[in-house]
């Protein structure tokens, strides 16, 4: 295939302008790793013989378990977040809407990642009873 | 910009030719799975609030989780569980096809098309194995 690059391009060597194809990249990243992560999560919140308090926190405080599931939530939130995000701009044409829906949105993914990763923590260093 | 329209000639002659977008047309079957794999997206979205609910509870007292406990296994929130795992399963199956189609293969449209009727197998085996173990077999109806 030929080079998409105009010879100015290649000469001036600056890249693209804005963000190029990251968006588009770190989705793709993203959903590679959900694949294993969520497989993972669903068999072994399976294989639990119950799903009472004392056998959810001796679950969650084991390191691998720990690890797994912050693992999960970052990248779970961050791929929710960049997908829902193609949604809105596809989808909502008022500009004013639009962007008070991204930031709304942006922020509740940021508050989902953060409390999900603090209760993991909490639980995984011996803070929940 | 003068000096680029100068050399005008010298720089369009090797032009890549666009991959023609414009005129390019989806097929039915891609169009609609594609479309439904946006829709149980978002469902999967509005499942990490359910996620993060449940972990929040499980950092918190015995009786607060109780309470959740309670609330996340009453009759509409298993139905809500029932759409989250159809939703998980088609996503992750025409997940990986998307990653398939970003490598250039299995865009011709029987290809599609074909791979279309994979997904939705892939689906309800999917949801019928994990259906069964996490519903039936573990002792996690109550």
């Amino acid at each position: 295939m030929k080079s998409l690059r105009s010879p100015l391009g290649t000469v001036v060597g600056l890249g693209s302008a804005k963000s190029g194809v990251h968006h588009w990249w770190v989705q793709r990243l993203t959903s590679i790793a959900l694949v294993p992560l969520t497989i993972w999560f669903a068999v072994s919140l399976a294989s639990l013989p119950a799903l009472d308090h004392v056998t959810v926190i001796a679950w969650m405080a084991q390191s691998w378990t720990a690890l797994l599931l912050v693992l999960l939530v970052l990248v779970a939130t961050y791929h929710s977040q960049l997908g829902v995000r193609v949604v809105v701009e596809d989808y909502v044409h008022n500009t004013g809407l639009r962007t008070v829906t991204l930031v709304a949105l942006t922020f509740l993914h940021a508050f989902l990642a953060v409390a999900g990763v603090f209760a993991i923590l909490k639980v995984a260093f011996g803070g929940a009873s | 910009m003068r000096r680029l329209q100068r050399s005008h000639k010298n720089t369009m002659r090797a032009r890549p030719l666009s991959p023609h977008l414009s005129i390019y047309r989806m097929s039915r079957y891609s169009l609609l799975s594609s479309i439904t794999n946006r829709i149980t997206g978002v469902i999967l979205s509005i499942g990490l609030l359910v996620l993060v609910y449940w972990l929040m509870a499980v950092a918190s007292s015995n009786r607060d989780y109780l309470r959740a406990h309670e609330i996340l296994s009453s009759g509409f929130f298993k139905l809500i569980y029932a759409g989250l795992l159809i939703a998980f399963c088609y996503h992750l199956a025409a997940g990986i096809r998307h990653l398939v189609w970003d490598t250039g293969h299995g865009l011709e449209r029987a290809q599609a098309q074909r791979s279309t009727w994979f997904v939705v197998t892939a689906t309800v085996v999917l949801a019928l194995v994990f259906g069964y173990c996490l519903f039936l077999s573990a002792g996690h109806a109550s």
